[in-house]
């Protein structure tokens, strides 16, 4: 017979090592549907049939969290047969009270206290025995790092589940609170079962919103409310809330016994220098440029550039092309598997490598402890934006490259600031936008110094506007972001999880975000190389990119940019060429221009593109190829990341709306001053300009709900 | 009435009373600062916010904005 045991406990409690250890190399990872959240799932070792489900590490069952939501619903909906409920043995006040709530759920529970090593190395006691009276289900104590007590656990959850019995809390609250519990559960409908009562009734009291929706019936339960509201002078969310600490504080005593002497832990005084006033930002920096330095500068460029230039260019490639010469394989069928297929298979794996080398440092940070102190120490600069302390890592990543720059997002939890991020970091100006720099810079401003650190201007100011301005519309106003951050001890965190967490995470680029990049990859390819002429269809040297599709349809679309001063068919096309890989669009020229080859900054062309183009309409060329939609890697790891296409267009059009309006109004006013006299583009965008300010300086509420609907996400 | 958010650095106090409503002000009472708890001002972030605090024996970081909605004794 299947069994389903879901794990529950607080983040940090030591829930993934356990899950790893539980399941081993056996394991499912995706996301929650339509949701950022990640979903764990895997058979427990030894067990076919028990299927072992990692919910998402929370403090409470409360409605304000995506994770908290995604986890109860699942509780509630699917029923697990049962739950083990971690608690962190050194942390155990706090994760009791999710315990509390667990218990309520009408699901068989065993609770296992992790970390027993250490609180016995601390010197503290907990009596399992007294706590499992007083919680009323049964506890182990297991150490996940260790492996003790782990299949003791795993076998006694088994057993639990089988025997189909329910959890019965014996926790009790105030008389009063508990009168009214009674009285509420009286009026719920036949629909929920016995078991459930309890916690139906709680939350009908907590006036909990996102709950009555999927009940079928609602019982008016405002009398009750008011009589305890009345009574307690507090709001009924907070009277169970203070319940529930009330109740494990009277058991606390009886079952820890702590070591008297207050020592400083090891913790402490590794803290007490990492967050300290004048040292916390220095060791910060330091801390970020090694993570920088090795992922992106060092050791990640030169495998990703060993991969894409030597691996996909001078070792596979040829090897293929004897292999199809030698087969003789049509042209076109050649060009194909060389050009788009293979170009495309290597554009997803050179950035893998350069990703695993980030992701190792990210897994790091996050597991000894480290993270938690970023947001912390960032916090006070990036709320003003909408973004989390943590944004400062994908940001800092993106600079080098923006792949996993928005791969590292995973990092933040909050959802909203999440979003914002992963719709912000391909604003900063990428390696790879640097040849498009140089080209720009050398051709129509000598080559003057101002012109790259501007682009970093302009991709931070776009970064920062955007936060402000996102964060007013509907998109983002809807999800509190309460920063009620723990920070958990540091610890050395172990080598296979690091591994593990490396692993999955690379893999899931590969899978997810490898599709998009590959199929956009031989879109453009075919495009690019495909066209009419001397009045026939069909395959063409690459000299003759004027005749392709792709030359057509810049024809066609290249009027949209005259507005923003470059509405030639070249320019659009260079712009289109550079959604494959940004540097691209030097290249493009190049070929455009008829000189085949070039440089790498373009320095062939520079005469000609400034015979093209003026200055205004130069700069206005180069902040739309910064600012617009990234290249398909990016992308890709935008979908992936938001795991939901209505976002992940959101993300692209917003992006690439920003650059059209900015360039825009760059064209038209810079040409105001270079005396190109005034139109009614200048009229449009002094509009633009005066919309734009109203959009970062209009007043806004912070609103007070969860508005991620969560709903379809069971409704398979 | 005195705040947490006015709570200097190394004091310990005791938590009267929670104001406020919505997520906020649960997910401060999820994290464990309910009425009569101790709480022990640790620090203060390098840019002066958030503050750091040890609370039934853990540590928590919160805004000043929100410290402001605990008031203390």
């Amino acid at each position: 017979m299947a069994i389903k045991i879901a794990l529950a406990g607080n983040p940090n409690c030591g829930k993934t090592t356990l899950f790893n250890a539980l399941t081993g190399s056996n394991q499912f990872v995706g996301n929650w549907p339509g949701v950022t959240v990640e979903k764990k799932e895997g058979k427990l070792k030894g067990h076919k049939d028990v299927t072992i489900m990692d919910l998402p590490g929370i403090y409470s069952l409360s409605p304000y969290t995506l994770e908290e939501v995604v986890a109860r619903n699942y509780l509630i909906n699917e029923r697990p047969d049962a739950i083990l409920n971690i608690v962190d043995g050194t942390n155990i006040e706090r994760n009791l009270y999710l315990s509390t709530q667990i218990m309520e759920l009408g699901i068989p529970v065993i609770m296992a206290v992790n970390m027993m090593d250490i609180v016995e190395k601390n010197g503290d006691k907990i009596h399992i025995d007294k706590l499992a009276k007083k919680l009323g289900c049964e506890v182990v104590t297991i150490s996940a790092l260790k492996g003790t007590g782990i299949k003791e656990a795993a076998d006694k959850a088994v057993q639990i589940a089988q025997k189909k019995g329910a959890a019965v809390p014996v926790h009790e609250f105030d008389k009063d609170v508990e009168a009214v519990i009674r009285t509420v559960e009286s009026k719920l409908g036949s629909d929920i079962v016995n078991e459930q009562k309890r916690f139906f009734a709680i939350k009908l009291l907590e006036k909990d919103d996102k709950i009555t929706e999927q009940m079928k019936s609602v019982p008016d339960v405002s009398a009750e409310i008011k009589q305890l509201e009345d009574k307690f002078d507090d709001d009924t969310e907070s009277i169970i809330t203070n319940e529930r600490y009330v109740y494990i504080s009277s058991i606390i005593g009886d079952c820890v016994t702590k070591n008297k002497k207050n020592a400083m832990t090891t913790s402490d005084k590794i803290d007490r220098i990492v967050t300290n006033r004048w040292l916390a930002l220095p060791i910060f920096a330091v801390v970020m440029w090694v993570v920088y330095y090795v992922s992106v500068t060092t050791v990640g460029t030169f495998v990703t550039d060993w991969t894409n230039d030597v691996l996909f260019g001078e070792i596979i490639p040829p090897a293929i092309e004897n292999l199809l010469n030698a087969i003789h394989c049509a042209d076109w069928l050649q060009g194909l598997i060389l050009d788009g297929i293979v170009a495309g298979v290597g554009a997803v794996l050179g950035f893998v490598p350069q990703m695993l080398v980030l992701f190792l440092f990210l897994a790091f940070l996050e597991s000894c402890g480290y993270m938690a102190r970023v947001a912390f120490i960032m916090d006070r600069i990036f709320r003003k934006f909408g973004l989390s302390g943590k944004s400062f890592i994908p940001m800092l990543i993106g600079s080098g490259c923006g792949v996993p720059g928005i791969m590292a997002s995973r990092t933040i939890e909050n959802d909203r600031d999440r979003k914002m991020t992963i719709m912000t970091t391909t604003f900063v100006p990428c390696g790879a936008k640097l040849p498009i720099i140089a080209l720009i810079a050398g051709a129509l401003f000598n080559g003057a110094s101002w012109v790259a650190p501007s682009a970093y201007f302009v991709g931070i100011a776009a970064i920062i506007c955007s936060g402000i301005i996102l964060k007013k519309t509907k998109l983002f106003a809807g999800d509190p972001a309460p920063f009620v951050m723990e920070l958990p001890a540091y610890h050395w965190p172990t080598v296979s999880n690091v591994l593990r967490s490396m692993w999955e995470r690379g893999w899931s680029f590969i899978k997810k975000a490898g599709t998009i990049i590959l199929m956009s990859t031989i879109v453009l390819w075919f495009l690019m190389n495909f066209g009419w002429v001397d009045g026939s269809f069909g395959m063409l040297e690459a000299e003759q990119l004027n005749d392709s599709i792709l030359a057509s349809i810049g024809s066609v679309i290249a009027p949209l940019f005259a507005p923003l001063g470059w509405g030639d068919w070249k320019m659009a096309v260079a712009a289109v060429s550079g959604l494959i890989a940004k540097e691209n669009v030097v290249g493009t020229f190049g070929i455009l221009f008829g000189f085949g080859e070039v440089a790498e900054d373009g320095a062939e062309i520079w005469g000609q593109l400034a015979g093209s183009l003026s200055t205004v309409a130069a700069y206005s060329f180069l902040v739309f190829n910064l600012l617009c939609a990234p290249c398909f890697a990016a992308m890709g790891a935008i979908k992936r990341e938001m795991n939901n296409t209505k976002w992940f267009f959101t993300a692209i059009g917003y992006q690439t709306l920003l650059a059209y309006v900015v360039s825009l109004c760059i064209y038209q006013i810079g040409n105001l001053f270079i005396g190109g006299g005034f139109g009614i583009g200048t009229v449009v965008a002094v509009l633009l300009i005066i919309g734009f300010v109203y959009l970062l300086v209009r007043p806004y509420k912070e609103s007070a709900t969860l508005s991620v609907s969560t709903n379809k996400m069971f409704s398979k | 009435m005195k705040t947490l958010k006015e709570t200097s650095v190394g004091e310990t106090v005791k938590v009267v009373k929670l104001n406020g409503s919505g997520p906020v002000k649960r997910r401060i009472m999820d994290m464990g600062i309910t009425k009569g708890v101790d709480v022990f001002v640790r620090k203060v972030a390098p840019l002066g916010d958030p503050v750091e605090v040890t609370v039934r024996g853990y540590e928590l970081s919160l805004r000043k904005a929100d410290a402001e909605m605990i008031e203390v004794e």
